[in-house]
């Protein structure tokens, strides 16, 4: 991170694009957008060190929508290309943000490897529990007697648990933000940056065109009553007890990152040749 | 036709076979050093059957004077350390009255298809030679009797197996050593094979210890290092993973890292990260994984991030053939992105050129910031040979990068050449996003037609605008009959086409190494005058002849020539097939 030269220091204005967001009047992910730029004014990071990476959906549209380097990717492989990003360019910061569809269905085998392999990234999840995109398809998250056009009985599934997963399989930092919280949520996604490793923060971020009644959750959320634990087992008790709507951070571990080392070895090319020089 | 029978011959041809673990790969191996030692160039070609351990296993190797580049018409010599399931190379191992096989008759009858075909058996006492000789296996004797029956001298077995056992000690090295004089006094009383032609002398030939032992993975591997590449993503598959496993601990060398992946889906995205982060990249795969890979291609395409997916061609579809060759990946690489997405697909046409093709790959993606793809195969890639050093192009690739001016940073403005500055992250005054939902100049989304008009003909033009000189293709000879062919199919196509000019038959060779784009006015000119253009690829539909009919004016009669894997091209076939047509 290089720190700036200037002496006044960087809004969250600062952070943010003239291009206009495509979302519906009311979507959680604006307020999510307004936690990404303050957070990077609380760090003062430059933005042409950050990079935000995303995959395809309502909150995958965040990259244009910030002034840093951007990367809107594919469905469901964010994780991916934000590791190669950051194992080949470790002086970045790279924050990769995705939805509930994006990161646990289509891009669920990338966020157990990314939990598990513990580059130092920051995963935003927007969740919704919902397909807004595509107009009002049951994800991962959503309740099992959801009816939809492509569910009219409901999909009868239990719900996917992110958090309890991301645990389960190694991720550094583990957080729940709400999206009416874009304070508090900033100061969540500044902590995550900070954190060594995988940082992974589920949002709750309604979708009020296809879930209205998900207004409800800022009377339902509280922060959490216990401060963050470095014991994975009794997060994770925590985690599945408790009713999705706790927030804050939960874990916080101390496992090194994964980072090899680049530009170190100072071997020519051609040197390589002896191998096979007979 | 009868051939002339000749006391001696341009090249020799041996097989080893045996069970898993009878060691026949190592003694393969060793015996291609035994020939490099002795100043001979040659190749060895692995086959086995499909377990992971155990099962049957074939090293096929072509010894000369001169270098080789693919399999002979038949082998001269057959060995088995022993003959369990032998048979079911039969295919792979055509013999004839000239061949001799070799087996211990204490294991059992040799293989009947083999015999029948007229080969003429020699026996040695496998077994009991080992025996009698404590410590001693029964592949090094193996190694003798073909370095014997070769016309290898006893001085070079000696110098390699010192060198290779010089680890396990005295007592070992004695054992085998002796086990391997064994096999050598035995091969004088073997039935006699033709012997290798005295070597032709060149004063252009490489001095023998300056030529390369090396397998087309390895070559690939090496020739993207060469090309720039810096940071690799790793997803194993069969037949790449040894171009993965070579660039492991070759990357750091050079300052670059390698990760692996979860799946080919994550290794193709980590590799467009990593680039787009300003470190070229590359990642290597078969075809199932590449089947994974062209969603994020498509992607790479149309961000304009260069990257460079190796593709060791493997039997398809579907799993196929997982360990056997077939350039049957054509199709997928020049044509399997949806939209209208203009790649790079380059085709090494030697083990060396593995080297040189993909170090050009490289710089092609670099310069033009597109995806490339190369198309090696199962042949090139575990096929280990001697060579001369390949030519190693003077330069890496070159990405033009961005600086802040006095305008807004745009991305994806329209050029002449159609490649636009690429700002690398941490740039400042030039952030932008990389999108693969069309864009504007700037890089911002746009589903106008206007700018996805411009963008689809930019993405067009700079590859079509690209000067590529002249390894877009190699061309020898000229003549009436053509014969146009890419990759591991040259090899053959190139001694068949020797064959059939010393016949008087005016023939003329193109072995195309750029793909895609088509170069059509090259390839007019390349062609100009022929008659019969026959075109040899390794495939059951004639995916090249297709290609070659939908995307070129071809001159005169146009005729496909092909077959799939495993069984390779050799170039008696090829041969039949010009002589045939050009007297009908």
């Amino acid at each position: 991170m290089t720190s700036s030269a200037t002496a006044v220091p960087l809004t969250a204005q600062a952070y943010k694009s003239d291009y206009k967001p495509i979302w519906c009047p009311g979507c959680g992910d604006y307020s999510v957008l307004s936690s990404f730029t303050k957070a990077f004014a609380l760090l003062q990071l430059q933005p042409e060190n950050v990079a935000v990476v995303s995959g395809i959906g309502c909150s995958s549209r965040i990259p244009a929508y910030t002034n840093c380097y951007g990367f809107h990717g594919v469905h469901g492989r964010s994780l991916a290309a934000a590791a190669g990003l950051k194992l080949a360019r470790p002086d970045l910061t790279v924050v990769v943000a995705s939805g509930d569809g994006d990161g646990y269905s289509i891009g669920g085998n990338h966020f157990l490897h990314a939990c598990r392999r513990n580059v130092d990234l920051t995963y935003v999840v927007m969740d919704n529990h919902v397909y807004g995109m595509t107009k009002g398809q049951p994800s991962p998250t959503t309740e099992p007697d959801w009816e939809s056009k492509l569910s009219p009985e409901g999909t009868g599934l239990r719900e996917f648990n992110p958090l309890v997963v991301a645990l389960a399989a190694g991720a550094n930092f583990v957080a729940r933000g709400f999206a009416g919280d874009p304070n508090g949520t900033a100061e969540l996604i500044a902590q995550a940056i900070k954190a060594p490793g995988f940082s992974f923060i589920e949002i709750l971020s309604p979708c009020i065109t296809f879930r209205p009644e998900q207004r409800e959750w800022k009377s339902m959320v509280r922060p959490s009553s216990v401060p963050a634990t470095d014991d994975a087992a009794r997060a994770a008790r925590r985690l599945m007890t408790d009713d999705g709507m706790n927030i804050g951070v939960l874990y916080k571990g101390e496992r090194k990152p994964y980072q090899p080392p680049v530009g170190k070895g100072k071997k020519n090319p051609s040197d390589l040749e002896a191998e096979f020089t007979l | 036709m009868s051939k002339p029978k000749e006391k001696t011959k341009e090249s020799i041809s041996i097989a080893i076979t045996g069970s898993g673990g009878a060691g026949v790969m190592t003694a393969g191996t060793l015996l291609l050093e035994v020939a490099a030692q002795a100043g001979w160039y040659g190749l060895m070609v692995r086959t086995s059957g499909p377990q992971i351990r155990g099962g049957e296993a074939g090293a096929l190797m072509r010894l000369a004077h001169s270098p080789v580049e693919c399999l002979g018409d038949r082998f001269d010599i057959l060995i088995g350390v022993d003959w369990q399931n032998i048979h079911r190379f039969a295919d792979e191992i055509p013999m004839d009255a000239s061949g001799v096989m070799i087996g211990d008759p204490e294991q059992g009858e040799p293989p009947e298809i083999f015999l029948k075909r007229g080969a003429r058996l020699g026996a040695v006492p496998f077994k009991h030679l080992v025996k009698s000789i404590p410590g001693s296996w029964a592949n090094m004797i193996a190694l003798g009797l073909a370095a014997g029956m070769a016309g290898l001298p006893m001085e070079s077995v000696k110098a390699v197996l010192q060198k290779s056992l010089k680890k396990g000690g005295g007592e070992k090295m004695a054992a085998n050593l002796a086990a391997a004089e064994a096999g050598y006094s035995a091969a004088a009383g073997m039935p006699p094979v033709q012997g290798l032609s005295a070597p032709a002398k060149s004063k252009s030939a490489t001095a023998p210890d300056k030529r390369w032992l090396i397998t087309g993975n390895q070559a690939a591997g090496y020739g993207a290092i060469r090309g720039g590449v810096r940071f690799c993503a790793a997803y194993p598959i069969t037949p790449a993973t040894e171009v993965l496993e070579w660039l492991a601990p070759a990357l750091p060398k050079v300052g670059g890292t390698l990760v692996q992946a979860e799946d080919e889906l994550a290794s193709v995205n980590m590799i467009i990260g990593a680039s787009y982060g300003g470190v070229p990249s590359v990642t290597a795969t078969a075809g199932p994984g590449l089947s994974l890979m062209t969603e994020a291609i498509g992607l790479a395409v149309v961000a304009e991030v260069p990257i460079v997916v190796i593709d060791v061609m493997r039997g398809g579809p579907s799993t196929g053939l997982p360990a056997k060759s077939e350039q049957s990946d054509v199709n997928i690489a020049v044509l399997g992105l949806h939209g209208d997405a203009p790649r790079i697909v380059v085709a090494p046409n030697s083990i060396g050129d593995c080297v040189t093709a993909t170090q050009w790959a490289t710089m092609l993606a670099e310069e033009l910031q597109s995806p490339a793809i190369v198309l090696s195969d199962q042949y090139f890639g575990q096929t280990r040979a001697v060579v001369d050093p390949p030519d190693v192009l003077g330069k890496v690739g070159k990405r033009v990068t961005a600086q802040a001016g006095a305008e807004p940073y745009r991305r994806y403005a329209i050029t002449a050449s159609g490649v636009s500055p690429m700002a690398v992250p941490g740039t400042p005054g030039c952030a932008y996003t990389a999108d693969g939902l069309e864009h504007n100049e700037r890089g911002l989304p746009s589903s106008q037609a206007d700018d996805h008009i411009k963008q689809l003909d930019k993405r067009a033009k700079k590859l079509a605008q690209y000067d590529y000189g002249k390894s877009w293709a190699d061309i020898e000879g000229d003549g009436d009959f053509a014969v146009v062919t890419f990759g591991s199919s040259t090899g053959a196509a190139r001694e068949a086409v020797a064959r059939a000019q010393a016949e008087g038959i005016k023939t003329r060779l193109v072995s195309l190494r750029l793909l895609a784009p088509a170069r059509p006015e090259h390839m007019a000119k390349a062609l100009a005058g022929a008659k019969n253009v026959l075109v040899v690829e390794q495939n059951h539909t004639g995916q090249l002849y297709r290609y070659l009919r939908a995307e070129y004016d071809m001159p005169g009669k146009v005729r496909s020539f092909c077959h799939p894997g495993p069984l390779p091209m050799r170039p008696d076939e090829i041969h039949q097939q010009i002589t045939q047509w050009s007297r009908s």
